[in-house]
């Protein structure tokens, strides 16, 4: 491996790292506040680029204005999410997965009959690109998404350690019935988690629509890594999910570069099973939800 | 009241043989598609059926359309590649998808619940890419699978080639299966099953094994799902990566959920219903690409409001007219 190939594969494995954290958080904070686990997460990430597909690529505005109305939409398409079937079903343990699961197929063929099933060129919204030393290339499509997200994350880490719906997140992540006891409203804080996790969706999914050519079908392969990323950083753990986004992002960019795609995926996977074999709370979990 | 009882036990013979009849008389009323189709319908039985088995123990698995995938591999490379006859192959599929639990309930049935789900989930994967990767080509094909998979012989010149000659093989075999998964759920173990999903500590706590319990119903489970895959697989002639994958998954769960799980039949009637509403609803409108929202929005509808599925209704349907024939009856007795 050359220097300059080094160098470049570490500069795509931060651009990955950076969309993998955005999907990763969102999907944790769903899961630590509500205790659902949300398989449309990949669809929500697929509407965030269909949106950019719909507007800056078809409609012609301007690129950071489609990702922000991408960030709003899918943020209220969580909201939809859990007014109408995570609320209904919070007594049912396996109730919200099975409805998300319902929810993504109807997702993904709103997306075919809107856009049919080829997948969508959308044209880079600037051509420059930062050159590094030894010539790894940085292009500002994929400099965007890594400003977006370190913003983003940081901005999510502030709003939960300062304000006071920050604290309640929190509160209800760690024991829901000890917050609901303390005047905590669960549905409120249900429905901030879902729209942040969603948003978060679907702003990867907006700024990196110009980079992976969207399909209908895009989310299956990130609802995989979310569950890598999830399951090895420990259930509820933000700062596990960040930190193992980072870890696994170039563990699997090293080893797609070196070898292949499929063997990457499987090792990714074997990363998974052996956690949860032998420390099933994760990495970074605290401990065992009951 | 020994007279309601034997009335019932008629009732529930009349009722088999009824089915029975309308079960081999059913292909000649079909066109020839929907012949075929009614073969995948018959493997799917035994598919959501087998899927019914471990969910006695109360683990929800994400990997059942891969080991049916195992099943169909397997029974596949042993026709094809070793030369073994269709009906031996078929069943060493099956061996093959029960022996992989097996070896699979080590790591797996460690967990339960939400991490059962998602580490089933992880294996099913895991052994989807190895029949994907490139560098196992020459023995699993890769992306486009294996095809030209050889067909079940012809058995006293009957040509298993004709769907519904197929049909009455599978009708058979998924007869034979379900009467077996049957047993087993109504035996000792099966008690012990359903002893393991309510109270596992407490069936701990009396001496019951709940590891081996659930490798067992994990093993039997895989072994039925594969025996549905060497169906698929020499009927359909050709098996790839993508016909296994989570989307095939998500349907299995769709047919018992949608059914329910509470009783041997819901599946069925799951799989059955979705089926037919999907062949006469769907296709003859020409609106194949809406399959996947027409099953989301059923998922998302019988989960809201029949969370124990269709099998939940027949008892409430009983129940309804066995009010009104009660209510009946006290109308008849004159009023004293």
């Amino acid at each position: 491996m050359t220097i300059e190939l080094f160098l470049q594969t570490v500069v795509n494995a931060t651009y990955a790292a950076s969309y993998m954290a955005l999907i990763a958080v969102g999907f944790v904070l769903i899961f630590g506040v509500m205790g659902v686990v949300n398989f449309a997460h990949g669809e929500l990430y697929m509407a965030g680029a269909y949106t950019v597909v719909a507007l800056y690529a078809d409609q012609g505005f301007p690129f950071f204005l489609a990702v922000a109305v991408g960030l709003v939409f899918v943020g209220l398409l969580g909201l939809l999410m859990e007014l109408a079937l995570f609320q209904p079903l919070r007594d049912n343990p396996l109730g919200g997965l099975i409805a998300s699961i319902g929810f993504l197929l109807i997702l993904q063929t709103i997306a075919v009959l809107g856009f049919g099933v080829r997948m969508e060129n959308v044209p880079p919204s600037t051509q420059d690109k930062l050159v590094l030393l030894d010539g790894a290339v940085l292009t500002y499509q994929r400099l965007y998404v890594i400003v977006a997200a370190v913003g983003l994350l940081t901005a999510l880490w502030l709003f939960l350690r300062k304000s006071k719906f920050g604290w309640a997140l929190r509160a209800c992540a760690q024991d829901r019935e000890a917050a609901v006891l303390q005047g905590m409203s669960i549905n409120q804080t249900a429905r901030l988690a879902m729209f942040i996790g969603a948003a978060l969706a679907g702003v990867a999914g907006a700024l990196t629509a110009p980079l992976v050519s969207p399909t209908p079908f895009m989310g299956h392969s990130v609802i995989v890594t979310a569950f890598i990323i999830i399951i090895v950083g420990g259930l509820g753990s933000l700062e596990g999910a960040v930190l193992v986004a980072i870890l696994y992002a170039f563990v699997h960019t090293f080893v797609t570069t070196l070898y292949d795609g499929t063997l990457a995926n499987i090792v990714g996977l074997l990363l998974m099973l052996a956690v949860l074999v032998v420390r099933p709370t994760g990495l970074f979990g605290a401990k065992e939800r009951a | 009241m020994p007279k309601p009882e034997t009335n019932t036990k008629t009732l529930w013979v009349l009722g088999f043989v009824l089915l029975a009849v309308v079960l081999i008389m059913l292909p000649y009323l079909l066109s020839f598609s929907q012949q075929e189709i009614l073969v995948l319908l018959m493997i799917n039985v035994l598919l959501v059926s087998s899927y019914r088995l471990l969910t006695l123990t109360g683990e929800w698995s994400l990997a059942h359309a891969v080991i049916m995938g195992v099943g169909a591999y397997s029974s596949a490379l042993a026709a094809k590649q070793l030369g073994l006859p269709v009906p031996v192959s078929m069943l060493m599929g099956a061996a093959a998808a029960g022996f992989l639990a097996f070896l699979l309930s080590f790591p797996l049935l460690r967990m339960k619940g939400f991490y059962f789900l998602i580490g089933s989930f992880a294996a099913g994967e895991i052994i989807r890419l190895t029949w994907k990767w490139s560098d196992l080509t020459f023995l699993f094909g890769g992306p486009k699978g294996i095809k030209r998979i050889p067909p079940f012989p012809d058995i006293l010149s009957i040509d298993f080639y004709e769907p519904v000659n197929y049909y009455y093989l599978c009708l058979i075999v998924v007869a034979v299966s379900l009467l077996i998964l049957y047993r087993v759920e109504r035996s000792r173990i099966g008690l012990t099953f359903h002893a393991i999903h309510w109270q596992d500590k407490l069936a701990e706590s009396v001496g019951v094994n709940t590891f081996r319990y659930r490798m067992l119903a994990f093993v039997i489970s895989a072994f039925f799902a594969g025996l549905a895959g060497g169906l698929y697989a020499h009927y359909v002639g050709a098996v790839a990566p993508n016909r296994f994958d989570v989307e095939e998954m998500v349907y299995i769960l769709i047919w018992a959920i949608v059914g329910g799980t509470a009783t041997f039949y819901g599946p069925i009637i799951g799989v059955v219903a979705l089926t037919i509403l999907n062949e006469v609803i769907l296709r003859s409108f020409g609106v194949d690409e809406m399959r996947p929202m027409f099953y989301g929005a059923i998922l998302i509808i019988s989960i809201l409001f029949l969370p124990n599925g269709l099998g939940s209704l027949l008892p409430k349907i009983k129940e309804w007219f066995a009010g009104r024939r009660d209510k009946s009856a006290m109308a008849e007795q004159p009023a004293q």
